[in-house]
């Protein structure tokens, strides 16, 4: 077995003591490709922001690449949602995306051609290339995800993590985002954060239930009806050709 | 035109138009970063400063330098510690600050004329050594910005990435506010610590509208700057009125020509003047 990539150890976090995340426990293998599910407010992205170092966890050890993930922040990318960033900022879409290779230019006041080219070579992959000149703001909501996408696989990470990257996309690219993540599966472990299982397409292969506790789960055995569980609400169950595949009920402690 | 033969008159030009390049500067990213209210902390608790050094007897302008920097350092490490609760600790700060300077005064042998240039500035009465001092400032702040300008483009627009990739944001916040401390007491005599905010947010929010980019924003509010500040001068001296007081009616009333203007041609400027954030 190869060494975890993440390993969380009885990791605690409330936020002004109220609990969001209790003794969670994970390790993830080098080249999974995890799906976070669970409800809103469950603390998924207060997990993946302790994984990345965003945040510090009241107890318990977090380790990415065996070390404290301040260490290895070049080796991280980061999709967020697109809700918390700042608007009415002006700010073209290139320069979004070069800010993924802030890690890389040191010192430097300006951003390297090199780094431009990276920066176009992302935004190309995204389908977004003609739009490098528009400010972002002009963008729809599916649209600044995909520059964030960009942005991330720019600083060349060997860890990505989605947050919600479907939510405000459309059908068509959608499916384009999964060939494109399954792609890029092939040389790095990706972390897709959703409340949406038809996250669960056939690319995922691996599943942590996280609503306070976390719950994980092997490729082998998804379905929906146990999922329903962890939710305790209703699902949208839009998730194509997935029934043949069983979860083991949780073991309650 | 005649006026431009006199010193006095000569030194404010080259004082107004060089805060107004710093203040342009520093109050775009006071603007996109929502700290305007944090700056208002700043300007208006550096009285205190004020106060004490004609308490104590000393140069005021070291003793607003050394408070106004003080108190951005604590505004600064407040506002990272709780950002949710920094307005109201600041509002504290900003009425601590100019009551403690009023008492200063009010203990301080004899009676200072001067308080006043203080509060509403007194441009026409800026003295050479004062011009280096802005000079300074500004080699300062060109200095920061040259090292800085895409770990302050990336923390504005996205922190938490910032954060990520390794920008140093914590060090970059404090560094911003002390930044905004030197402009304030740079600005100081020229409009005076109350209206120290209108040159750091209307050319800056007036800029924004037509700006694509962070850079060009700030070369605008520069612009804009320099130009109230020069028709706000004029206009004082041909209607002798406070120079101060002018040249922000002067900023003010373009500040409302753009949003009339906005109105009428929505697609040159963007919608962050009709919708939120």
């Amino acid at each position: 077995m190869q060494k975890p990539v993440i390993q969380l150890n009885n990791v605690w976090f409330s936020y002004n003591d109220h609990p969001v995340l209790t003794n969670v426990n994970l390790e993830i293998a080098q080249g999974d490709f995890l799906a976070i599910l669970g409800p809103n407010g469950g603390g998924k992205t207060t997990l993946v922001k302790l994984i990345l170092g965003l945040l510090k966890p009241d107890r318990g050890t977090i380790l990415v690449f065996g070390n404290p993930p301040s260490h290895v922040a070049k080796k991280l990318g980061y999709v967020p949602q697109d809700t918390h960033i700042n608007r009415g900022f002006p700010i073209s879409v290139i320069d979004v995306t070069l800010m993924g290779r802030l890690g890389y230019s040191g010192r430097r006041w300006r951003y390297s051609p090199e780094d431009h080219k990276i920066a176009r070579e992302a935004l190309e992959k995204v389908g977004m290339l003609e739009y490098r000149n528009h400010p972002i703001d002009h963008l729809s909501g599916g649209e600044r995800q995909r520059i964030f996408i960009a942005r991330a696989l720019v600083s060349q990470p060997e860890l990505l993590f989605l947050d919600e990257p479907t939510s405000s996309v459309d059908q068509e690219w959608q499916t384009n985002l999964y060939q494109l993540l399954k792609k890029l599966n092939d040389t790095i472990t990706i972390v897709v954060v959703s409340h949406d299982i038809s996250i669960l397409s056939s690319y995922v292969k691996s599943v942590a239930c996280v609503n306070r506790n976390l719950y994980y789960h092997d490729a082998a055995e998804i379905t929906v009806e146990s999922l329903d569980k962890v939710y305790h609400c209703p699902v949208e169950l839009i998730a194509h050709g997935l029934p043949h595949r069983v979860l083991k009920t949780h073991k309650e402690n | 035109m005649e006026a431009l033969g006199y010193e006095f008159m000569q030194n404010a030009i080259l004082a107004g138009l060089l805060a107004g390049i710093a203040c342009g500067i520093v109050g775009c990213l006071v603007v996109v970063n929502r700290i305007v209210f944090l700056s208002g902390g700043i300007a208006h608790a550096t009285y205190g400063g004020i106060g004490l050094a004609i308490f104590l007897g000393f140069s005021p302008l070291l003793g607003a330098v050394g408070f106004s920097v003080v108190m951005a350092l604590a505004i600064g490490f407040i506002s990272l510690k709780n950002k949710t609760r920094a307005d109201t600790v600041v509002g504290v700060l900003w009425a601590l600050g100019m009551g403690f300077g009023i008492i200063m005064l009010d203990l301080a042998p004899g009676y200072n004329t001067d308080v006043m240039s203080y509060l509403f500035g007194s441009i026409l009465a800026v003295p050479r050594s004062d011009i280096f001092l802005i000079l300074l400032l500004n080699i300062v702040i060109f200095i920061v910005m040259g090292l800085f300008y895409k770990d302050f483009l990336a923390l504005s627009y996205d922190e938490e990435f910032a954060s990520l990739m390794g920008v140093p944001v914590k060090f970059l916040y404090i560094l911003l506010m002390i930044l905004i401390a030197l402009c304030v007491v740079v600005v100081i005599r020229v409009v005076g610590l109350i209206l120290v905010i209108a040159l750091f947010t209307i050319s800056p929010y007036i800029s924004e509208q037509y700006s694509k980019s962070l850079k060009s924003m700030m070369l605008l509010s520069v612009i804009l700057n320099c130009v109230f500040t020069l028709v706000g001068l004029w206009l004082s001296y041909i209607l002798n009125l406070t120079s101060g007081a002018t040249i922000i009616m002067v900023a003010g009333f373009f500040f409302f020509l753009s949003l009339v203007f906005c109105r009428f041609f929505k697609k040159k400027c963007k919608e962050a003047s009709t919708s939120q954030g």
